[in-house]
């Protein structure tokens, strides 16, 4: 094991791959000079030079676009958008082009590309610069949605986007950069599709990814606190879904709980809470809860963004409600 | 035209024929309500579709739009893999998954036509760069419309090719038309190709309706990509005889249009110039028509033979690995 921030295991991650695999290639704004804005890919246009590091113009229609000609051409691209936000000036790209060539086709190509960009609020970047979009993802036939929470889930979750066939929307929240984690050794991989049970419990289970697993262990702390064993199920991979690692779950506590940053409004919450309550009705005590994010822009003053996303308090008090249902 | 082989000359008039017959066919087949959705027909175009890719090596790649039967079948696909696709028939190229505006063989370089306006330019401007990583010396032609020309892509695709000199010919076919707009009621300037001076790269307005003119400009173009000098972009002047799809009585446009574009028909021209010029007789020319007729109806006997997809398709393929998984939630 190893103690690295989140973002040095991603870029260890990506590097790996990139030295596995020379049709593994990376473009993006600001990705080789610099080296990323969240220094992932520091060093690497010294090392894999400017063919495989590449420093588009902002052109975020024109580079995704590129990457899917790239993919069909036999090339791994790891596209890199700034924010996830700025999706809405290249979703063609995304959406009726990478996520649909495959299935147009009759399946003659495959399309290998990592779709890589930061999501979240908490850093007071305003409107623009803080969403969580995995929902809007979710909802595109074609494309897998992975969102890690852990530095060690981060990197053998990459690895495992950029070794598959599929159009992969990788998201890494902001806040957790800079968390100093362990990360085991050597080479190793985490599959796509594979939920992991943060904690274990009996009492509740609490589905969720990325920064709100932080947040749901705190909860979970609190609870165990006040007598009530919440189990923290950490979904990893929103497309695959791990539908029986969830029924598991469910099956055990008959307690179901989704804790998602994104707006509640057309959630992944909602999608799951539908899903469950269709297939294991008869396993649930209580209906479905959701914590989510308020169906709001994101505001720029602190007091005004704290409000918009979920925090631990809300989590607990949820947890209260939904027992006592 | 003496200075071309004769073989050449008719295997372009032959190419052309074969386009015009696969997209009258095609268009009979859609009138009389045997095929689904709508179609999107390159008559008077075939010059366009022909000359260019006769520029191209087998190894090249291309991009179409959607109206890209012509593309693909100058590029060497299949008509009945291809009109099997237009009946949405389990044997067509993408087994009934595409249809017209979908339809790509990739082993032949055919990187897929496209239903959105102005997407393929990007697409081939990443296969240019793949073509650049790998150190392979194919060229990728790349086909839009005047219309596509107005789309950001255009310009984000061609300000990076021309940055970093991407082997890519960036194809404008203006046909004048984007659906029922004429292109200077929205755009500024005379010709299309002089936005090429934006980005420093060479740029060409030709006689669309002239297969030979085109083929030596796409050819010019094509040279200057392979030798690593960049991209450029040609825009190709040509007529839409039909609308916008099959059926649009285009009500839209002057009667002088179809006027202009009758008297600029590329297929009677060129077989004009190859008789007058002694290239070849009559009756070699008739035996190519014949030739290029009864293959477009083998192409549509065996489409209308073949069998539909099976229901259960419908839910293969959306994703490589994992698929039934993906599918299921």
């Amino acid at each position: 094991m190893s103690t690295l921030s989140i973002s040095k295991a991603i870029r260890e991650g990506l590097h790996e791959e990139m030295v596995r695999d020379e049709n593994v290639v990376v473009l993006g704004e600001d990705m080789a000079v610099m080296g990323n804005v969240f220094a992932i890919t520091q060093g690497f246009l010294d090392e894999f030079g400017p063919n495989r590091v590449i420093d588009t113009p902002i052109s975020e229609s024109g580079f995704t676009g590129m990457a899917v000609g790239m993919a069909m051409r036999g090339l791994r691209p790891v596209v890199e958008w700034m924010y996830d936000d700025f999706i809405t000036v290249c979703l063609d790209p995304v959406m009726n082009q990478a996520a649909k060539m495959r299935y147009m086709t009759g399946g003659q190509v495959k399309i290998p590309i990592v779709f890589r960009a930061p999501i979240g609020a908490g850093r007071r970047n305003a409107g623009q610069h803080s969403q969580c979009l995995e929902a809007l993802f979710t909802h595109i036939p074609g494309l897998k949605v992975v969102c890690p929470s852990t530095g060690a889930d981060a990197k053998g979750l990459l690895k495992s986007a950029i070794r598959c066939d599929d159009p992969v929307v990788f998201l890494e929240h902001k806040l957790l950069y800079a968390k100093k984690e362990q990360i085991p050794d050597g080479e190793y991989l985490i599959p796509l599709g594979k939920a992991d049970v943060k904690r274990p419990g009996k009492d509740l289970t609490i589905l969720t990814w990325s920064r709100q697993v932080y947040f749901s262990l705190e909860a979970a702390e609190t609870l165990a606190a006040q007598g009530i064993d919440a189990e923290v199920v950490d979904l990893r991979t929103l497309v695959p879904l791990d539908w029986e690692a969830i029924r598991a779950s469910v099956q055990k506590t008959g307690n179901v709980m989704v804790v998602e940053e994104g707006v509640r409004r057309g959630g992944v919450g909602a999608e799951l809470a539908a899903e469950i309550q269709e297939e294991l009705f008869d396993d649930l005590d209580a209906p479905v809860a959701r914590v989510a994010g308020a169906n709001i822009v994101p505001p720029f003053s602190p007091p005004l963004e704290d409000v918009m996303f979920p925090h631990p308090a809300d989590i607990v008090a949820a947890a209260h409600k939904l027992l006592a249902k | 035209m003496a200075t071309y082989e004769k073989d050449f000359l008719l295997r372009l008039y032959g190419g052309m024929v074969r386009v015009r017959r696969f997209e009258e066919k095609a268009a009979d087949c859609f009138t009389k309500g045997m095929l689904a959705g709508n179609i999107h027909l390159c008559i008077g175009q075939e010059a366009s579709v022909v000359g260019s890719n006769a520029a191209l090596r087998p190894t090249d790649y291309i991009t179409s739009t959607h109206r890209g039967h012509g593309h693909l079948l100058a590029k060497g696909a299949d008509s009945k893999k291809m009109m099997a696709e237009l009946f949405g028939k389990s044997t067509g190229y993408c087994h009934g998954k595409g249809g017209s505006m979908h339809a790509a063989d990739v082993s032949l370089g055919i990187l897929g036509a496209n239903g959105i306006v102005g997407a393929g330019i990007p697409i081939a401007t990443g296969s240019g760069m793949a073509s650049k990583i790998k150190g392979t010396d194919e060229v990728t032609l790349c086909f839009f419309g005047d219309s596509a020309s107005n789309q950001g892509t255009f310009h984000e695709s061609i300000n990076m090719a021309a940055a970093w000199k991407l082997p890519v010919v960036y194809l404008c076919e203006n046909n004048h038309y984007g659906v029922s707009t004429e292109i200077h009621r929205v755009t500024n300037t005379e010709n299309l190709s002089v936005r090429a001076k934006a980005y420093d790269i060479p740029g060409v307005t030709v006689d669309g309706c002239d297969v030979l003119a085109v083929y030596e400009a796409v050819k010019t173009a094509v040279e200057r990509a392979r030798a690593g000098e960049g991209p450029s972009l040609v825009e190709n002047v040509v007529y839409r005889w039909q609308g916008h799809y099959c059926g649009d009585p285009a009500v839209y446009r002057p009667k002088e249009y179809l006027e202009e574009a009758h008297a600029h028909d590329p297929i009677a021209n060129f077989r004009k110039k190859l008789l007058a010029d002694g290239t070849a007789t009559e009756a070699e020319l008739d035996a190519i028509d014949q030739q290029m007729a009864d293959e477009i109806e083998a192409a549509y006997e065996f489409a209308d033979s073949s069998p539909y997809p099976d229901p259960s398709e419908a839910f293969t393929d959306v994703y490589s690995e994992d698929n039934e998984r993906c599918v299921a939630r």
